[in-house]
């Protein structure tokens, strides 16, 4: 059974508000947000039980886009320093959705202090490849020691270029396999469903060549048919394939129409600006659940160094510490 | 004036049926019931099925168990994908659909989603071999176990009876990997009794005998053993064992107990590479064994069934009881 790491009191004290002041777990991305309290200044501390308790200290909305702001900059900065361990890895597709991930742990989702906590809100990251983005994020929350990282894709490492959710704290599915991930999602909403975890969401990361596959479909059908509403497939809209560009490649669009005539709800955001798709992101989560939703996030590929943006080449590739060292100055000067 | 209602016409001859009197005729096909009971005292079991529950039976459970109980259609792969995610938040999810569908067309899904994060999903592959008969290739499934006991985690099951099934699924329910049940098309005559059952993990000794030892397994275990009763009255001695747990093999019992024979007769509805005759011969080549001599009674290695009712199939490829006896004169003589 889940038990809250802090003291149980903690749960029971009465809100207060003190303006200036951040979340007081020392790094705020450890309390969720509750979107209508977000409003008002308060921050939901909503890990500890998934009822009433609150964190007690103050947040606003520009304190958390900065937050993401940075976390998006750091999933950049690692990927570059760990896929220079490794010596080859996808730097393009990491930063394309290196917004959504960051907002998605900017209090976004329903997390607790316990990776295992039953409750909590899942990520199945459909494109497996961006695993190295999700790493240093896991790190931040304290679910698994920095140490790790050093080791990345390195023998008998945890860390490898797809997630192992067997190695890794806060993996919640092992991915890889394109295709696969929304059907997991729709199995954990359906898991959801039957467990009356009714506070509980399932999100979907999904790459936007990766809709050729069939099965990406066969759950769609399956998700609007049982009506999960707690599910949200975002869509990395980040134009490309392996080959090219998406339409050359094989044609996806109509993606929201195709997921509209599927049952689906569907909204669109620059997967690049925070603070529409934060705002989006706090829309998605009060919405009613009576239907899954897909938020196509229009992105860039290679987003932050210049010549990896909307490169075909850049898909998978490495950077010697020269170009390494040059492409984190780039990132560090766009904060 | 009013018209009469509408009454539709309804078959006259009484050799007629439909899918409700085949769902009778498969008295063996247990598993939607066994499952419900099961899920009677555990919340953690739920079932999936792909369009088949009236020839699986599944609907014994969803009318037991409705609101664990998911129809995804006609999406094998999505089904059990989607078993996966429920086994990640804790569930025990049984998905059931012919083994061709599963244990061929999902064959990287169970590898991927099942295997490698050795999640607890058990998969009904039922009608498996060529038990859909004249259906044809697209309906059999004779490559299936080759598939499953090759990958890491798995376990691999195939019970030869009702009473087979009933207790070698309630024996696997908390184990922590996923389960591949072999399963017939539900016709299956009984072999075992309330009093000999088998036990998961272990060879089942069905009939004892000293001059051939056959080894078998689901659907060739009433037929191995109904020629054994036959060849004792012709005084040759017949061991027959049923290997219903495939993966994880006991192979050392099974070394031990072949190592006292000079035939071993294999019998299986799979083609004779990659299943249960390649699983003993593993074994006897690890422990370096030597002198005795293997027969694989099977589906031939490079042909694809005829199309034909199952009983001529059988009897076709030699594995009907008269087949398997002929067999074992030959091996002899």
């Amino acid at each position: 059974m889940y038990t809250f790491g802090g003291s149980s009191d903690r749960l029971l004290r009465t809100p207060q508000v003190r303006p200036g002041l951040r979340c007081g777990a020392g790094r705020s991305q450890r309390h969720a947000w509750d979107p209508v309290a977000v409003a008002g200044g308060l921050c939901a501390n909503q890990h500890a039980s998934g009822r009433g308790g609150r964190c007690s200290e103050v947040h606003d909305r520009a304190d958390r886009i900065e937050e993401a702001r940075k976390r998006a900059s750091l999933i950049r900065r690692e990927t570059i320093r760990l896929v220079g361990i490794a010596k080859s890895g996808h730097y393009s597709s990491v930063f394309s959705c290196a917004e959504i991930l960051a907002a998605l742990y900017s209090g976004i989702m329903r997390l607790s202090d316990d990776p295992a906590w039953p409750e909590r809100d899942r990520l199945v990251l459909s494109k497996g490849h961006v695993a190295v983005g999700l790493y240093p994020l896991l790190v931040e929350r304290g679910y698994f020691p920095q140490e790790w990282l050093e080791e990345y894709c390195r023998v008998g490492s945890s860390l490898g270029d797809h997630p192992d959710m067997r190695r890794v704290p806060g993996v919640d599915f092992s991915s890889g396999s394109l295709g696969h991930g929304l059907s997991i999602a729709v199995g954990m909403a359906m898991s959801a469903r039957v467990n009356g975890w009714t506070e509980t969401r399932q999100w979907a990361l999904l790459g936007d060549q990766e809709l050729n596959e069939g099965q990406i479909w066969e759950a769609a059908q399956c998700a609007a048919h049982y009506r999960l509403g707690s599910l949200v497939a975002i869509i990395d809209r980040n134009q490309m394939g392996l080959d090219g560009l998406t339409e050359d490649v094989m044609t996806i669009e109509p993606i929201g129409g195709r997921f509209e005539s599927f049952g689906w709800t569907v909204s669109e955001v620059d997967g690049h600006d925070l603070p529409a798709l934060l705002s989006e992101l706090d829309r998605i989560v009060r919405r009613p659940r009576e239907r899954p939703h897909c938020l196509i996030a229009r992105t860039v590929k290679g987003k932050g160094v210049r010549y990896m943006e909307l490169s075909r080449t850049w898909h998978l590739g490495y950077l010697a510490p020269p170009d390494a060292e040059q492409a984190t100055q780039e990132l560090e000067a766009q904060l | 004036m009013t018209a009469a209602p509408y009454q539709a016409p309804t078959p006259s001859d009484p050799k007629s049926w439909d899918l409700a009197k085949n769902a009778e005729l498969a008295h063996s096909a247990v598993a939607g019931e066994v499952i419900a009971d099961l899920a009677d005292s555990d919340d953690r079991i739920v079932l999936l099925t792909a369009d088949l529950k009236f020839s699986n039976r599944t609907s014994d459970f969803e009318a037991r168990h409705p609101s664990r109980f998911v129809n995804v259609g006609i999406a094998e792969q999505h089904m059990v994908t989607m078993a996966a995610g429920m086994a990640a938040c804790g569930h025990i999810p049984y998905v059931a659909t012919f083994a061709s569908f599963v244990g061929l067309l999902c064959a990287e899904h169970m590898r991927t989603d099942l295997a490698y994060p050795n999640l607890p999903v058990r998969v009904l592959a039922h009608h498996s071999g060529i038990s859909l008969g004249y259906y044809g290739t697209s309906h059999h499934a004779t490559e299936d176990i080759g598939i499953t006991r090759s990958m890491a985690n798995m376990t691999v099951v195939s019970p030869a009876d009702a009473r087979a099934i009933r207790t070698l699924i309630g024996q696997t329910v908390d184990l922590p990997g996923p389960v591949y049940f072999r399963l017939g098309r539900g016709r299956e005559p009984d072999v075992y009794t309330d009093e000999v059952l088998p036990k998961f993990g272990e060879l089942t000794e069905l009939s004892s005998g000293d001059d051939v030892l056959v080894v078998t397994t689901g659907i060739g275990v009433q037929p191995s053993l109904q020629a054994a009763r036959s060849l004792a009255g012709h005084q040759i001695g017949v061991k027959v064992l049923d290997a219903h747990t495939l993966r994880p093999f006991p192979a050392e019992s099974f070394v031990r107990t072949a190592s006292s024979y000079r035939q071993l007769v294999v019998v299986e509805e799979h083609n004779v590479y990659g299943g249960l005759a390649s699983t003993c011969a593993d074994a006897l080549i690890d422990a370096g064994a030597s002198g005795i001599k293997l027969t694989r009674l099977g589906m031939p290695a490079d042909e694809y069934a005829l199309i034909g009712p199952p009983h001529y199939l059988y009897e076709h490829y030699g594995l009907s009881s008269s087949g398997i006896e002929q067999a074992i004169k030959d091996v002899l003589s």
